[in-house]
């Protein structure tokens, strides 16, 4: 059960986002910016450090939706995504994107993790200021997300099919406030 | 020296701010909502859960900034700064009510992991009258936190350690909030002391 009065059936982040809609407008505005809008990063890859920092920090709900998101951005190829949200050094992703990994998954211990040569890592494999400044705040972000979704107990689906639909929506209608229960009428209109 | 190419003289968070302002706008608006306006828990007692969670974070600049805010918003007198610190060091044995040592200890949790907060903390903030909202709020301040001092010290941000800065950014924040500023203005503390790094040239 979940530690305050939350709506029935809403799975993870959406209990709190209709408990709270005036907080929900900017969580969900930070995560379409950082997720969706246009980048020299794919929107898989960084659903893929969004999901890398969350099964780190073992918050099933995000990772399960978040991996699904990067899985529908590259077809359905759940079991890659998988594997890089595992253990990326061990995939075919770019050597970039491992690099940028790496660096997530610092920031997932403590922002002072970081390193000059893990930054150098992600240089020398052409990462730009805007992909690092990216990836180390979409990795904080997950911090919060996955501290807010299992702080407050929320209800998560344990099968990964539950989270399949979820993943296209994500990845295809994006994180925009209309799309989520408790958004303004007028927006849902 | 930061990770990456910051404008020079621009403390903590603020370098990366400016770098990209399309992630600010969220950002700013998330720390508005959160710490400042009418609630329950008043703006002192928001300041000072995220000073708490930043302080065990170890973000020198958050922990700052935000005790500043706390302290000016109690008062700003040498006195209130003192109460912050002793706060952060360890708030059971100080005079807040029984309802921010419950809260505080729940932000405590929140920082060590989502799942680390357990039915008897949410138990304990209860029977001190704490509603839902407020746990909501405290729960969502103490990840908010977690994600501003990893952005912070993930990118390796220029942190002043004078006191003064800190004092004059506590000073702005308790009259003005988080939205609407311009963060690219220097700071007087800094200008005054011409202790900013050269400008580093973008890409």
């Amino acid at each position: 059960m979940a530690h305050i009065q939350l709506p029935d059936g809403m799975p993870g982040i959406v209990g709190p986002l209709a408990f709270s809609p005036e907080t929900a407008k900017p969580l969900l505005e930070l995560a379409e910016v950082l997720l969706r809008a246009p980048n020299t990063l794919t929107s898989a890859e960084r659903e893929m450090i969004a999901a890398h920092v969350s099964y780190r920090n073992e918050c099933h709900f995000c990772q399960l939706s978040h991996s699904a998101a990067a899985a529908a951005h590259l077809n359905g190829d759940y079991d890659f995504v998988e594997q890089v949200k595992v253990n990326p050094e061990d995939t075919g992703v770019s050597d970039k994107l491992k690099a940028l990994l790496n660096i997530a998954g610092k920031v997932q211990q403590g922002g002072k993790q970081v390193t000059a040569a893990d930054v150098a890592r992600a240089r020398d494999r052409g990462a730009t200021d805007k992909e690092i400044h990216d990836t180390v705040l979409i990795a904080a972000a997950f911090c919060m997300y996955n501290r807010y979704v299992d702080g407050l107990a929320t209800w998560q689906p344990r099968e990964r099919e539950a989270y399949r639909e979820m993943g296209q929506q994500l990845a295809h209608q994006g994180y925009t406030r209309d799309r989520f229960p408790g958004a303004p009428k007028a927006a849902q209109a | 020296m930061a990770h990456i190419g910051l404008r020079g003289g621009l403390p903590g968070i603020r370098g990366p701010m400016v770098f990209s302002p399309e992630t600010t706008k969220p950002l700013c608006e998330l720390a508005q909502v959160l710490l400042t306006g009418p609630h329950s828990l008043t703006p002192a007692e928001r300041e000072m859960i995220a000073t708490y969670v930043s302080s065990v974070n170890d973000c020198y600049y958050c922990q700052h900034c935000h005790g500043s805010t706390a302290a000016q918003h109690l008062g700003g007198s040498e006195t209130e700064y003192e109460f912050i610190a002793e706060m952060k060091r360890d708030f059971e044995s100080t005079t807040l009510s029984p309802k921010m040592k419950a809260l505080l200890n729940m932000a405590g949790k929140v920082q060590k992991g989502g799942k680390q907060v357990t039915t008897a903390d949410v138990e304990r903030a209860r029977q001190e009258g704490v509603t839902d909202k407020e746990i909501h709020d405290t729960v969502l301040i103490a990840a908010a936190f977690c994600m501003f001092n990893r952005y912070v010290d993930g990118l390796a941000t220029w942190q002043p350690h004078d006191p003064d800065v800190y004092r004059e950014i506590g000073q702005h924040t308790a009259r003005l909030g988080y939205v609407g500023r311009d963060y690219t203005e220097p700071l007087e503390a800094i200008a005054a002391k011409q202790e900013f790094p050269v400008k580093k040239v973008v890409g």
